[in-house]
């Protein structure tokens, strides 16, 4: 799950790591409140989405007085911005961050992920702060360092600090940066993230070392035991059909194409996506209706597909294992009567009572077309929404 | 001969009074599983499918002899129980459970550092051994036995290539699902490596997704020490990057992980890959075919 920048840095007030004062704002006179508030001599107007590339698109503004704060408050609430992580259609800008500037004497980068070759959480830091981690590590290799931190005895003052010395943190303020990477990876640990990134880290001309950005990611397996993180949860910068696949337990992602999939199975369902474009065609959705599928989850699975006004015909692709083809065409058949399908639907079904889930679907009397196995399939849908 | 189980492998059940863990109990048995007993905290005493249930896992070790575990328990309280596992000493623990937290699973990691259990999974299938043994949620009459082993990250896309090998009168000598949690216990090194020393494994399928860099690791093992042909298959060719598809594993992040650098690795290290998902058995047919292996792993009569 995704937070704002604002949310981030909430948290991370919380584990004594340094931040910039500051406060949300939903309007242009909650801005300029906020400012006010804040009486600093320069104000930073943060755009909040949960993309990163805000500052390129515009969404990051800085202003001298009360004035200037009102104008970029409101340029930039409502404005679409288009940023290399929010696809072409953008996304709208219903709150800001009205932030204290601060004195920046150089930027760097600092980041906790989980290292899946060594099963463990990593520290990584550079001197590139700023640049995205992914082009330092292209480009300068080298100037990226790690330290491995050991869950059992979690991040070392030793590592924390050898990181600092190793990206060249004035070595006056190694103590600061060492408390601050502390602060972090406790906030990492004790609220289940995945990504804690902090670009720029960076010192200032006051002697401080602070996060000027957070992006904070969390492991949605391990929200049942983060409820205030939960509570961040913005339902606006989500897809509503995501939202609304998670509500009955399908595993649901909106893609751009025109043909709609459901497929028991995170593999199967990928793999469906593969051989529809492997056949020329492209793929509306990812959709994984799970092992225990029931009539009720396959009707709102229909639901969630037709509701993307893009489909122009369905795949189902079944390998009943535990789950019984026999409830799967039930559920179908169900399905479509409810919701009145007039698009092609291909359905391949194989496994645990194949025949008589294929007798069901024959004798609805409903215009399904059946398929013998998933090639079949993709290449008849296809050929149906051409 | 197989791997990891076979038709002595005895076998405990934790959290064999839920739903699930029941359901599967009674497939197991049907199957023809040694299980010896159950495990659930507080239920100590009674009797489930005519199964003793204990209190814990070394309880149940000591009165039935079981090696092996198989774990049904909530995601909540699952790292606890393959932890439980790791502690009563068993050969094998194999965990279905899907949805545990990965810093969970990092701590079970390190605590099973020097350990002698073998974890397979979280978010797994589980592990068959055709017509002797199977530990899991696996349909178990699509298999067939023989001499082909199977090794994947997605449970039903390992039924699909299990199906194709059985249509083309492929049996197989075990299938291992490995899971597709970014955390796991036994990963396809692990497996190709028992299967390489296995004498009754011929060929081996291996079955990947974007995500890590598992699979290119597999695939320099595999050029370096792999006596055996392996073909392989990577789901999410078409998945856009930044989205996590289905399994918490499988997310394409900072441009690394993708299907394209997986299959570029695997043939540049002799791995046939297969084009699409519904070709994964003709491709070994026709490994099999290159090495003359083909007669040896016809186990019995193709339907197609």
């Amino acid at each position: 799950m995704n937070i704002h920048e604002y949310q981030g840095k909430e948290v991370l007030r919380k584990y004594g790591v340094a931040v910039p004062n500051g406060k949300v704002a939903y309007s242009v006179e909650e801005a300029v409140e906020a400012a006010k508030e804040l009486g600093s001599a320069v104000t930073v107007v943060k755009a909040q989405i949960h993309a990163g590339g805000r500052g390129k698109a515009g969404g990051v503004k800085v202003a001298k007085n009360l004035d200037e704060v009102r104008t970029y408050a409101d340029e930039i609430l409502g404005k679409v911005l288009v940023t290399h992580q929010t696809g072409p259609e953008g996304k709208e800008v219903k709150r800001l961050l009205i932030e204290e500037g601060c004195d920046i004497k150089k930027e760097y980068y600092i980041g906790l992920v989980l290292d899946r070759a060594t099963s463990s959480v990593v520290l990584m830091g550079s001197e590139e702060g700023g640049t995205e981690i992914e082009e330092v590590a292209e480009k300068t290799p080298e100037k990226i360092f790690k330290e491995v931190v050991d869950p059992a005895i979690g991040l070392q003052a030793f590592q924390a600090r050898r990181l600092a010395f190793n990206i060249n943190i004035p070595k006056e303020l190694v103590n600061k940066a060492a408390k601050f990477m502390i602060g972090l990876y406790t906030a990492f640990v004790e609220k289940d993230c995945s990504i804690a990134e902090i670009n720029p880290l960076v010192v200032t001309g006051d002697g401080n070392v602070m996060a000027l950005d957070a992006k904070l990611n969390f492991d949605s397996n391990a929200l049942y035991r983060q409820k205030d993180i939960l509570a961040y949860r913005d339902l606006e910068e989500e897809d509503q059909k995501e939202i609304e696949a998670s509500k009955y337990d399908l595993s649901y992602i909106s893609l751009d194409g025109n043909i709609g999939c459901m497929v028991n199975g995170a593999g199967l369902a990928m793999a469906t996506m593969d051989i529809i474009k492997h056949y020329q065609g492209d793929p509306a959705n990812f959709l994984d209706v799970g092992g225990g599928a029931t009539a009720e989850k396959v009707t709102e699975a229909f639901k969630i597909i037709l509701s993307d006004k893009n489909v122009k015909g369905i795949f189902v692709n079944i390998f009943g294992g535990i789950m019984k083809c026999d409830i799967i065409a039930n559920g179908v058949v169900e399905a479509t009567k409810q919701v009145g399908l007039n698009l092609p639907l291909v359905v391949r079904l194989e496994g645990t009572n194949v025949e008589l889930g294929k007798k069901i679907l024959n004798e609805s009397g409903l215009n399904i077309t059946s398929a013998d196995s998933m090639a079949d399939g993709a290449e008849k849908i296809v050929s149906l929404v051409k | 001969m197989s791997i990891f189980i076979n038709k002595d492998t005895k076998v405990i059940v934790q959290g064999i009074t839920g739903s699930v863990g029941l359901f599967h109990t009674q497939q197991m048995l049907e199957y023809g599983t040694k299980i010896v007993g159950g495990v659930t905290p507080g239920k100590g005493g009674t009797e489930v499918e005519g199964l003793p249930v204990f209190n814990t896992v070394s309880e149940a070790v000591k009165a039935t002899g079981a090696t092996a575990s198989v774990i049904y328990v909530p995601p909540a309280f699952a790292a606890d129980s393959i932890i439980e596992a790791v502690d009563a000493e068993l050969d094998l623990a194999i965990c279905i459970t899907e949805g545990i937290p990965v810093l969970d699973m990092v701590n079970v990691k390190r605590y099973m550092q020097g350990k002698k259990t073998r974890l397979v999974g979280p978010n797994c299938p589980g592990v068959i051994t055709p017509d002797e043994c199977k530990i899991g949620i696996m349909p178990g009459y699509i298999h067939t036995k023989g001499h082909v082993g199977v090794v994947s990250r997605s449970g039903t896309l390992t039924y699909e290539a299990v199906h194709q090998l059985t249509q083309r009168g492929i049996g197989q000598s075990t299938a291992v699902g490995i899971g597709g949690d970014p955390v796991n216990g036994t990963d396809f090194i692990d497996v190709l490596k028992a299967f390489n020393e296995d004498k009754d494994t011929y060929a081996v399928i291996m079955i990947g997704e974007i995500g890590g860099t598992a699979e290119e690791e597999a695939a320099e093992w595999v050029k370096a020490n792999m006596t055996k042909p392996v073909v392989g298959f990577i789901g999410g060719q078409t998945a856009p990057p930044g989205k996590r598809m289905g399994h918490a594993g499988a997310i394409i992040s900072g441009g690394k992980g993708t299907a394209a650098e997986k299959i570029k690795t695997m043939q540049e290290c002799g791995i046939k890959v297969a084009e699409t998902p519904s070709v994964m058995g003709e491709t070994l047919v026709s490994a099999l075919e290159e090495k003359g292996l083909l007669e040896s792993c016809k186990t019995h009569k193709a339907n197609v």
